[in-house]
């Protein structure tokens, strides 16, 4: 992985020294929190409804177990034994006080890590596909890119003050595990007819309140070239983009109110001013430096088959089921993706206690060649695993509780921190999350039901991503009570689609038994081999209506 | 609200002037609409003058002025909004002007650096400002990952430099 030099380490460094004379300001009282709230905010803390919340930055999702140790030590000194892994490969601390945040930053820069821009109105950290360097269809490792962006954005003086927040997120396999199509821009790796590496660009993708699936504007932006044309995006968006209403300042918006092709002609020509500068000229000395980072670890020469595995599997039920679920094919032979649920029955989606850090960072040492991932479904996945470890891994996973054989599942939900955290939130969405996995716990019923994802948020700022779930939940209030409004049909990955909502919203107590109906009406209606997502696809929302509103 | 231009604290020398104001003596800066409107009765003063741009007001409006122009000020109307990072950019880079770019406005101390490397040679600032905290703010990092208008040589290049020397020790 990555590995900071000299100059990263000092702007690390620097940062954490500015933001303790902030933190020292306020304390003081020479700052007031109307003031002191832009600086903490480019600094990853927010105020919730109890506390103050730290969110660290994950770079594209990737951890050594040395970082991971840090994050669980963290947990343990300044939180509460615990920490939140995110939708967007991030780690948020729920509890830390503001005293503290200067020490956590400055633990954390010991292990080249920060919290630089998790949040504010710039560009955020950039997400990219968990399997990424060990992805069967892979064209270039996608951490390549999103490392050259990192840098490129990180402290960008002309794109700090952005209209709203933005996100990149980059695939680089046709397969999109990255949910490109819903980031502000999506960069997809594409290899072109000479064979040369390059990206196609989408823009204008995102959730919140009005969500929007990225137009395609390029087709192929050549390697040495991608950071011009992100910067006359981004030219564009700071040019153009709406400033006068929170709610239409991202640049799903702009893109939607000019359209695609004014948006690409726009670009196109900016694109074409800062390339003759050359100063953002991406030379190849660089790429091959970060590149080197990213090299394939020491893989051994491996069979593909390992009778190991193949007796673990007929011996131990659970090892199989978890096998089934939980792992992913690998690129070389003999080895395997190892996913780790971070959804236990009746837990709190992404939530992680520090002593399951250490445990995962001691499996990732001794399994995975020291590195692991989050993912953006909130789980965590060790990329590199011999196939004759993986009863080794499980049981080391099961002792520290992270043997949920739940990938994909029913029970494997993307939820929001919800009313129970979060000051913006409408409704409650974990403890929804922990009663539908309650219902659907038994695991030959999940595996029954097969892929499908549910995602529920606690408001229309669509944290838990509910528009693209296969089926979406979303907390809305009426008159102080909470009700959930569902959509059906979401999906984000190439085939991205925005759900549809099935009718009016259900009362708390409605709902489970709802997720249930729907869940009955889809096995009724399945062809074989069908998921969820393809039965929907197929006898579109009606029958799921019908089965819901139906007088009884 | 104090001054700084290229990093020292100065009396303006500039009049900000309002639309319906009468014009004082000596270099005045004015709105974008009272240049378009009395652009001719303007630059027959033959005192230094200053054109300033709200955000919206693109430099594309004034491109072809820009060699009647000491200053174009470019305001801030809250530190929230950035185009005006944009707009210096532009006026330096895509448009060569070589005057003095002033931002104006809600020009906050912990936005100074970005200010700079944007281009912008001169600030209006609050007056609890001194020159410690211009000093601090301003130079808050040793060193930038992207290339801007300030000619900071980025990491990467500082980076390909080392190396290179670091080849060339190698090779003695």
């Amino acid at each position: 992985m990555y590995r900071y030099d000299e100059f990263d380490h000092q702007l690390v460094n620097e940062r954490v020294a500015q933001f303790r004379g902030q933190v020292a300001r306020r304390l003081s009282g020479e700052l007031t929190e109307d003031e002191f709230k832009p600086l903490r905010l480019m600094n990853g803390v927010y105020l919730q409804l109890h506390a103050y919340m730290l969110r660290v930055a994950i770079p594209y999702g990737t951890l050594s177990s040395k970082q991971l140790r840090m994050l669980a030590h963290i947990g343990r000194k300044y939180d509460r034994g615990y920490g939140h892994f995110t939708t967007r490969q991030n780690l948020q601390y729920n509890w830390p006080a503001l005293k503290d945040m200067p020490d956590v930053l400055h633990d954390l820069a010991t292990v080249e890590m920060h919290a630089i821009q998790t949040s504010g109105n710039c560009i955020r950290n950039v997400t990219s596909d968990q399997y990424a360097g060990a992805a069967k269809d892979e064209i270039e490792d996608p951490r390549i890119v999103s490392e050259i962006i990192r840098q490129w954005s990180t402290f960008h003086p002309e794109f700090s003050f952005l209209p709203r927040k933005f996100k990149i997120a980059v695939s680089g396999t046709p397969d999109d595990r990255a949910a490109i199509r819903v980031h502000d821009i999506g960069i997809q790796i594409v290899r072109n007819g000479k064979g040369k590496i390059g990206y196609e660009v989408y823009v204008g993708g995102g959730l919140g309140r009005t969500p929007m699936i990225g137009k395609k504007i390029a087709d192929f932006v050549p390697k040495e070239d991608l950071l011009a044309y992100l910067e006359a995006v981004m030219r564009v968006y700071n040019m153009y983009g709406r400033r006068d209403n929170i709610y239409k300042a991202r640049i799903k918006i702009l893109v939607h109110e000019i359209g695609a092709e004014e948006m690409k002609r726009q670009v196109d020509a900016e694109f074409a001013e800062i390339r003759k500068t050359g100063a953002l000229h991406l030379p190849a000395e660089e790429v091959a430096r970060i590149q080197a980072y990213f090299a394939s670890p020491a893989y051994e020469t491996l069979p593909d088959e390992s009778t190991e595995l193949n007796k673990a599997v007929l011996a131990d039920p659970d090892f199989a089921n978890w096998v089934k679920s939980n792992i992913a094919a690998h690129r070389v032979p003999g080895y395997a993706i190892v996913n780790i649920s971070l959804k236990p029955i009746g837990g709190t989606p992404g939530d992680c206690s520090s002593d399951q850090m250490d445990a995962v960072a001691d499996i990732a040492e001794k399994y995975s060649f020291d590195e692991l991932r989050v993912t953006h479904e909130q789980n965590l996945t060790l990329a590199d695993v011999r196939k004759k470890d993986l009863p080794a891994v499980h049981a080391a996973l099961k002792a520290a509780g992270l043997a949920t054989a739940n990938i994909n599942l029913i029970t494997d939900q993307i939820a929001c921190p919800g009313l129970d955290y979060c000051a913006l939130a409408n409704a409650r969405s974990i403890p929804l999350a922990q009663q539908i996995s309650e219902r659907f716990s038994d695991l030959n019923r999940q595996h029954d039901i097969g892929e499908l994802k549910i995602n529920t948020s606690g408001c229309i700022n669509a944290c838990g991503h509910h528009h693209v779930g296969h089926i979406g939940i979303l907390g809305v209030d009426k008159k102080g009570v909470e009700y959930y409004q569902v959509t059906l049909g979401g999906a984000a990955d190439e085939k991205t689609a925005i759900g549809d909502i099935v009718g009016p919203a259900f009362t708390e107590e409605q709902i489970v038994d709802a997720i249930e109906t729907i869940v009955t009406t889809y096995l009724g209606l399945r062809q074989p081999g069908e998921r969820f997502i393809d039965t929907y696809r197929r006898t579109g929302i009606e029958p799921f209506k019908e089965s819901l509103y139906a007088t009884h | 609200m104090q001054l700084i231009r290229n990093g020292k604290f100065v009396a303006d020398d500039f009049a900000a002037v309002g639309d319906e104001d009468i014009l004082p003596e000596g270099a005045v800066i004015v709105s974008l609409e009272r240049w378009q409107k009395d652009r001719d009765a303007l630059t027959a003063r033959n005192t230094p003058l200053g054109v300033r741009l709200k955000s919206g007001q693109e430099p594309s409006a004034i491109a072809d002025d820009l060699d009647k122009l000491a200053v174009v000020a470019l305001e801030f109307p809250v530190y929230r909004n950035g185009r005006a990072y944009s707009y210096a950019r532009l006026l330096r880079e895509r448009h060569g002007y070589k005057g003095e770019v002033r931002a104006v406005g809600n020009v906050l101390r912990d936005q100074f650096h970005f200010m700079v490397r944007c281009g912008f040679d001169a600030l209006e600032v609050a007056d609890n400002i001194t020159p410690e905290i211009w000093a601090e703010s301003v130079g808050v990092f040793s060193h930038s990952y992207q290339p801007a208008t300030d000619g900071r040589e980025p990491v990467l290049s500082l980076r390909q430099r080392l190396a290179a020397r670091a080849a060339t020790r190698e090779a003695v």
